[in-house]
């Protein structure tokens, strides 16, 4: 925020507290009064989105919990007694569990769009990496609710993630006793996932307030990837992209509202409707939707520590995009090659997902390699070079330039 | 300043154990650990699963011809050259003795835990079992990642590192065991 507060307090009591608490003040400078670049697009609206879901999740958590009981004997016939007894329980559990795959979407199109538009790149990567931090605490958190209704795939899924861990050489063993509580998944294992389930996405608010501090400090990013150079490329936060935010929320929510009301386990997995039982695992055992990427990248090494490791770093990589990529052009909308590459990238992603979803048959194995090598080379390989090597088109001189349609003459920095 | 410093991080050492150590199994979970089971109802060629520990314990009652397929593997074409059994000296060679007690070839007991990530085998599936006009005996296939076990248990396709456990136990009869 640059400049002086614009808030004067007009009351006498207005006044006395601001001397004491310019909370007032601080709202209106970093909720209304934001100076946002004047050109950013629909794209832009999802972090919006996401704080929202994020509320969602939790008022309809806190309500959840409620009636849900947290022991294995009990807790799927808890959350079936919700789908059934519970006023309006049923509404409230399927308003969760889509949450969770609507917050994964608007992640998605939010971190693609961070992608394409180069938001990672000077001064906004450490706004970038507390973005890759919370989509870890959202992963985290959203496995962790999945074990909650104990059905059959929370069991396994259970099983399958905590048993990541025993692939550490040396401790793995006591790792995953210790995450556990006991030699198997059970009730501590339940006790535990649903105290941390309850506790992430307030850990997961704090560090949000963090990733708009570090924007606040520097400011949006826009489509057009150049600099705000003057009051002329802005407008205030309120009433422009309030509105805009807003707009896009209630039509967000009417896809949300199509799943919760017409297709509520569209995106779940039948077998999680049959209790766990540890003697018997399900012929087909597969993560839910948002994961299956990096599933698929699990898989597709036929070597239990090593596949861990390359599923992790696929997560972990996003934390060095920022000095990954080469290129000094901010925005994909002026590197030619980038942005045919940005969306082969895409399409790798999605169909790693596909093959995810899919038993470990040849024909998937072969092509999860294939794809796995590429998502690394995107990261490690393509795009280093590839910003040392293209000829970006010529970028518009500011943002108010962009938005009249006029692009400089001079070549792009 | 010094001496405040480190008292202070001694203190809060000692306080962030318990935190840590609460998370590992209780005096209840370890209580239950050894449970006994009859041999003599399972027939020849039958598996039983039970429950020991909270994991799923597979107790086969192995035909000859399981026995002699498993005797009759190389040591050079096992994934893991080592025993995994709780009740020989460690790091013992995987030959199918060592995979049993007491030379009781026809009984194999380990835990049904994929030791890729956990899940319970099939049994009578994979490439490794006996073939047989009536199907595949022995051998185990996991339906999460596609790993195979033999007759006697032992990894022959990734991605599992190691062959199925085999948890401690002792016969108290000549068809009783006891586990754990």
């Amino acid at each position: 925020m640059s400049g002086p507060s614009k808030y004067q307090p007009t009351s006498a009591v207005g006044k006395w507290f601001h001397e004491r608490l310019p909370i007032v003040a601080f709202a209106k400078d970093h909720a209304l009064d934001f100076p946002t670049p004047k050109n950013l697009n629909y794209w832009y609206t999802f972090g919006g989105i996401l704080a929202v879901m994020l509320v969602v999740q939790i008022v309809t958590g806190i309500v959840l919990v409620m009636h849900y009981t947290p022991q294995t004997d009990l807790a799927f016939t808890s959350v079936e007694h919700i789908m059934r007894d519970v006023n309006y329980g049923w509404m409230l559990r399927y308003l969760h569990m889509n949450g969770a795959s609507m917050f994964f979407i608007a992640v998605y199109i939010h971190m693609f769009r961070g992608m394409y538009y180069g938001s990672y790149k000077a001064p906004r990567e450490v706004l970038w990496m507390i973005g890759v931090i919370i989509y870890l605490i959202m992963m985290a958190t959203a496995f962790m609710g999945y074990v909650l209704p104990w059905g059959q795939m929370s069991f396994w899924g259970a099983k399958v993630i905590t048993n990541l861990f025993s692939a550490i050489p040396f401790v793995g063993d006591s790792v995953t006793t210790w995450l556990w509580g006991g030699y198997s998944v059970d009730n501590p294992t339940l006790n535990r996932f649903f105290s941390l389930h309850y506790l992430l996405p307030f850990v997961l608010a704090g560090v949000v307030i963090l990733h708009i501090w570090a924007l606040h400090v520097v400011g949006n990013n826009n489509p057009a990837g150049v600099d705000v150079k003057g009051p002329g490329d802005t407008v205030p936060f309120h009433p422009y992209y309030t509105i805009k935010d807003g707009f896009v929320i209630v039509v967000f929510f009417m896809f949300y509202a199509l799943f919760v009301f017409y297709g509520p386990n569209y995106l779940g997995d039948a077998v999680n409707y049959v209790p766990a039982n540890p003697l018997s695992t399900p012929s087909h055992i597969k993560p839910e939707w948002y994961y299956l990427p990096f599933y698929a990248i699990l898989r597709s090494i036929p070597d239990k520590l090593f596949g861990v490791i390359a599923m992790f770093s696929s997560i972990l990589i996003l934390f060095f995009l920022p000095w990954l990529d080469t290129s000094r052009v901010r925005s994909g909308r002026y590197r030619p090659i980038f942005k045919l590459e940005f969306w082969i990238f895409a399409v790798v992603c999605v169909a790693l997902g596909f093959i995810g979803s899919k038993p470990p048959e040849p024909v998937y194995v072969f092509w999860s390699r294939i794809l796995t090598f590429y998502y690394f080379a995107h990261f490690i390989i393509i795009l280093p070079v590839l910003g040392l090597m293209e000829t970006p088109k010529p970028a518009p001189n500011s943002i108010s330039d962009d938005v009249l349609g006029k692009s400089s003459l001079m070549p792009a920095e | 300043m010094v001496a405040t410093g480190a008292v202070a991080a001694v203190g809060g050492a000692f306080v962030v154990w318990p935190l840590i150590s609460q998370m590992n199994p209780d005096a209840s979970v370890l209580a239950m650990a050894s449970i006994e089971v009859d041999l003599a109802p399972i027939a020849e060629g039958q598996a039983i699963i039970l429950k020991w520990r909270g994991n799923p314990l597979i107790v086969r009652h192995r035909s000859k011809a399981d026995i002699d397929t498993a005797k009759a593997v190389k040591p050079t074409d096992l994934l893991d050259g080592v025993a995994r059994n709780a009740n020989v000296k460690e790091g013992e060679a995987a030959t199918d003795d060592n995979r049993i007690v007491d030379g009781k070839s026809q009984y194999l007991v380990m835990l049904g835990v994929c030791t890729h990530l956990g899940c319970v085998p099939e049994g009578n599936k994979g490439d490794f079992g006996v073939v047989t006009p009536n199907g595949t005996t022995g051998g185990w296939l996991c339906p999460c990642h596609g790993s195979q076990y033999d007759t006697a248990g032992r990894v022959r396709k990734g991605p599992a590192p190691e062959n199925l456990p085999v948890p401690p136990y002792k016969y108290v009869s000549d068809t009783k065991i006891l586990v754990g």
